[in-house]
């Protein structure tokens, strides 16, 4: 059934698929680490030193592990499939960042290139995450909607809710190194399983290279199309090649649940709803995901999974549930109190403009959402989100009043 | 992107319609010579240093192209390129440089005295005069693919070699990475500061990896005579002044890149150059003598003329904003250039300017008088 490509899957030690059972969730394969073959070693004419990239400038994780011992270590190593550390990380060789925001400056190009790049990707994943240490602990994943509580907000404040994370298909290369044929493969896996959804999930895929023009209007008009990557962190990682070749959208009739086929991941994952009810949002977006992944099982296939690193996706940041819960969320008055940065740091969450990442806020609406991806569950991140959400959403309430506010407490430290 | 060399075996387990791009949309030389069975053969072929035909095609994959202007569309990452992919490179060329054929030879001819006049453009009308070519150091891979310690080592030779240069060529280099903001303000206004490509037919083949590393500008103390390394070629070489006397610039031109070239070859590391495709480039449009020979000359008449166009092509000319290359121009200026670059020599494209100039300065001065010009149009050369 798999074509090409089960060979690639049969190769790795089974252990076994567990189904989920009630609130107990473990699946996939578990990847030992030193079962990753590696490549014949790359050809290389300069000694490591010559090639060492200069990053006195450069501010990004990336950078501040990448020591010239561990480039001479890892530079002559490729991942089975042939991805090299140069070609891992030359967005952040690329894209210097910014004194203020810290870009990862790294990416994976297949699930392997986590285990053979560990010595850098390892302090990576810890400095981003909080201090978590794929080399000793384990990821939890739990999808059961059904254990959130106060979860739906008060519609005068909160416009509108989503949840998102994303998916790679095992035994396939990730967004910067995949071939035109395994990206086209991704497409067809994906979208054969879609095709399998009911109910409220009932849904249509158009493909970027073959919609009309009516459809593409009527995309953008319901903000589900997407573009071709322009940000030089994605370009520079060559995520971008061959666009819009295997590119798509598929969503549902209802417009609440929304899957992007090979654009920063091979799939992203959407689920939204206009006003508070973060619930059922995140109740529909376990249910499809869940569903999906039964019936690309099916179909022979599985999601690059495992316990240390959770779901495994192109960026380093978006490891573990890859999730970002979040609101549209209406604060003029709290946007304008200089106690809000600390706030939102103590809770857990981060703000973004409306327009997404790197957008600035509009009419005192922000996108709230939560910060961390790597070491808590699913249903813990957002948990969280609610939490936090009505808790500005009280201080917004008593701003209103004249009251004053507290900070709420830090949480304490998740990970040594 | 440059791949690693086990990259493309890997690819070679998928079947060739599944690799092969879709070029359905594509307007640009390679997807129109580029078919599946095409593809099928060459794919499993690497140069020795490891570039591979979909490093080849990439920009070209990546950019479909315009309705009206036919880029390239593939780009080289070595030298051997042009020979492991002949079977795609070759048409190419061919389209590109007006049928010209695999067996035909190029011939280079940098003997300044060997052009005839232009040194007495009229100067009301052209502004400036400019010759710009670029030059592969032999041994080393191109811009899309060479690694950083390839890069940097192509810059420390080119600084050695150039700051050894004395007379009118005596000089300074400015590393791109370590130049004082008053050092790039002035390069600036001299208008010599080259910056990141942002063009994604260069991006997307890679050639603006690690930028600025390895990157930097040499000119000389009379701002006159200037050299880019590691920018979209391994060295563009300029030779340039305000005015007309365009046999000045390109005498300036010649004996400058003489002398760079004899340093060269003394380290063993000559200029990559053979009799059929004359000096190798990573663009195959800019093959043969690479030159840009051009004024920056005020037509607002001439430029508004119906003929215009059918002039420039009879003339074997092409027009340009005051910008460069995609740019429109502003006040009646234009940058007019030599179109040509592989099948003909130096001087004799530097002679169709300096002709083509002449008469179109002429052509204008009748139209300004309100006279016709119908009489001056010339055959085609």
């Amino acid at each position: 059934m798999a074509s090409n490509f089960s060979r690639i899957l049969s190769s790795k030690q089974r252990i076994g698929v567990l189904t989920f059972v009630g609130g107990s969730v473990t699946a996939g394969f578990l990847l030992h680490r030193q079962h990753v073959g590696a490549a014949a070693p790359v050809r290389r004419s300069y000694p490591a030193s010559a090639d060492y990239p200069d990053l006195r400038k450069h501010n990004n994780c990336m950078a501040s592990s990448l020591t010239p011992a561990i480039y001479a270590k890892l530079c002559d190593k490729a991942t089975p499939n042939g991805y090299t550390l140069d070609l891992a990380i030359q967005t952040g060789v690329d894209n210097p960042g910014h004194p203020f925001i810290k870009t990862v400056g790294m990416v994976a190009g297949d699930e392997e290139s986590y285990e053979v790049f560990s010595d850098l990707l390892d302090p990576i994943i810890k400095e981003r995450h909080n201090g978590y240490d794929p080399s000793t602990m384990k990821h939890p994943t739990d999808l059961d909607a059904s254990k959130i509580h106060s979860g739906n907000f008060d519609p005068r404040y909160v416009l509108s809710s989503r949840v998102r994370t994303g998916r790679s298909i095992r035994g396939l290369s990730l967004p910067p190194a995949c071939t035109r044929a395994e990206r086209r493969e991704v497409e067809r896996v994906v979208v054969d399983a879609l095709a399998g959804l009911h109910g409220d999930l009932d849904g249509k895929y158009y493909s970027l290279t073959q919609m009309t023009d009516g459809e593409q209007q009527q995309l953008i008009d319901d903000h589900f199309l997407f573009d071709k990557p322009v940000s030089p962190l994605l370009t520079c990682a060559g995520m971008a090649r061959d666009w819009p070749d295997a590119r798509g959208i598929w969503h549902n009739n209802e417009k609440t649940f929304l899957v992007w086929v090979n654009e920063e991941d091979h799939t992203r994952v959407i689920s939204m709803e206009k006003g508070g009810n973060m619930k059922r949002v995140f109740e529909r977006f376990c249910k499809g995901l869940l569903e999906v992944e039964r019936l690309i099982q099916e179909r022979g296939w599985e999601f690059m999974w495992n316990e240390r690193l959770g779901y495994v996706l192109t960026c380093p940041s978006n490891l573990g549930t890859g999730l970002r819960a979040g609101v549209h969320v209406k604060l003029p008055l709290l946007s304008k109190d200089p106690r809000l940065s600390k706030i939102l740091d103590n809770l857990r969450l981060q703000k973004r403009g409306t327009g997404g990442v790197d957008t600035a806020a509009v009419g005192g609406v922000f996108d709230i959402s939560n910060l961390d991806r790597l070491g808590l569950s699913e249903v813990q991140l957002v948990q969280t989100v609610v939490d936090g959400v009505n808790y500005l959403i009280e201080c917004e309430k008593r701003l209103e009043k004249g009251q004053d506010i507290k900070v709420p407490p830090p949480p304490l430290k998740q990970f040594k | 992107m440059p791949f690693g060399n086990t990259h493309n075996n890997f690819k070679l387990n998928y079947k060739v319609e599944d690799e092969f791009p879709d070029l359905s949309k594509h307007n640009n030389h390679m997807a129109k010579i580029l078919t599946k069975e095409l593809y099928g053969k060459i794919r499993d072929r690497q140069t020795p240093s490891g570039y591979t035909l979909d490093d080849v095609i990439q920009t070209g994959v990546d950019n479909p192209g315009h309705p009206f202007i036919m880029t390239v569309g593939c780009v080289a990452g070595d030298e051997e390129s042009y020979e492991v992919f002949k079977e795609l490179l070759d048409p190419v060329i061919s389209d590109r440089h007006g049928g010209y054929k695999p067996s035909d030879k190029h011939k280079t001819d940098l003997n300044f005295e060997n052009l005839k006049g232009g040194d007495d453009l009229d100067p009301n009308y052209v502004l400036s005069s400019r010759v710009r070519t670029g030059r592969s150091i032999k041994g080393f891979t191109l811009p899309p693919h060479n690694s950083r310690g390839e890069r940097r080592a192509i810059e420390k030779l080119s600084v050695e070699a150039l700051t050894s240069l004395d007379g009118e060529f005596k000089g300074k280099y400015y590393p791109l990475k370590s130049m004082t903001d008053a050092e790039q303000e002035q390069l600036i206004s001299d208008h010599f500061l080259f910056d990141k490509p942002v063009s994604p037919l260069l991006t997307c083949a890679g050639m603006a990896r690690d930028w600025p590393d390895g990157r930097g500008i040499m000119h000389n103390d009379n701002k006159t005579f200037l050299v880019w390394v590691n920018e979209e070629d391994h060295l563009r070489v300029i030779s340039m002044q305000p005015g007309g006397n365009m046999r000045e610039v390109f005498k300036r031109f010649c004996v400058g890149l003489q002398k760079i070239e004899e340093i060269f070859k003394k380290h063993n590391h000559g200029f990559m150059w053979n009799e059929h495709l004359g000096y190798i480039l990573t663009c195959p449009s800019n093959l043969g003598t690479g030159l840009r020979g051009g004024v920056h000359v005020k037509l607002p008449k001439l430029s508004t003329h119906a003929k215009f166009d059918e002039i420039l092509t009879r003339l074997r000319l092409q027009k340009r904003g005051t910008g460069g290359v995609d740019t429109a121009s502003v006040g009646g200026v234009f940058d007019i250039s030599n179109a040509d670059r592989l099948g003909s020599s130096e001087v004799a494209q530097v002679q169709l300017v300096v002709d083509g100039v002449k008469l179109m300065v002429e052509m204008e001065k009748k139209l300004e008088k309100g006279e016709a010009i119908d009489s001056m149009i010339p055959a085609q050369k």
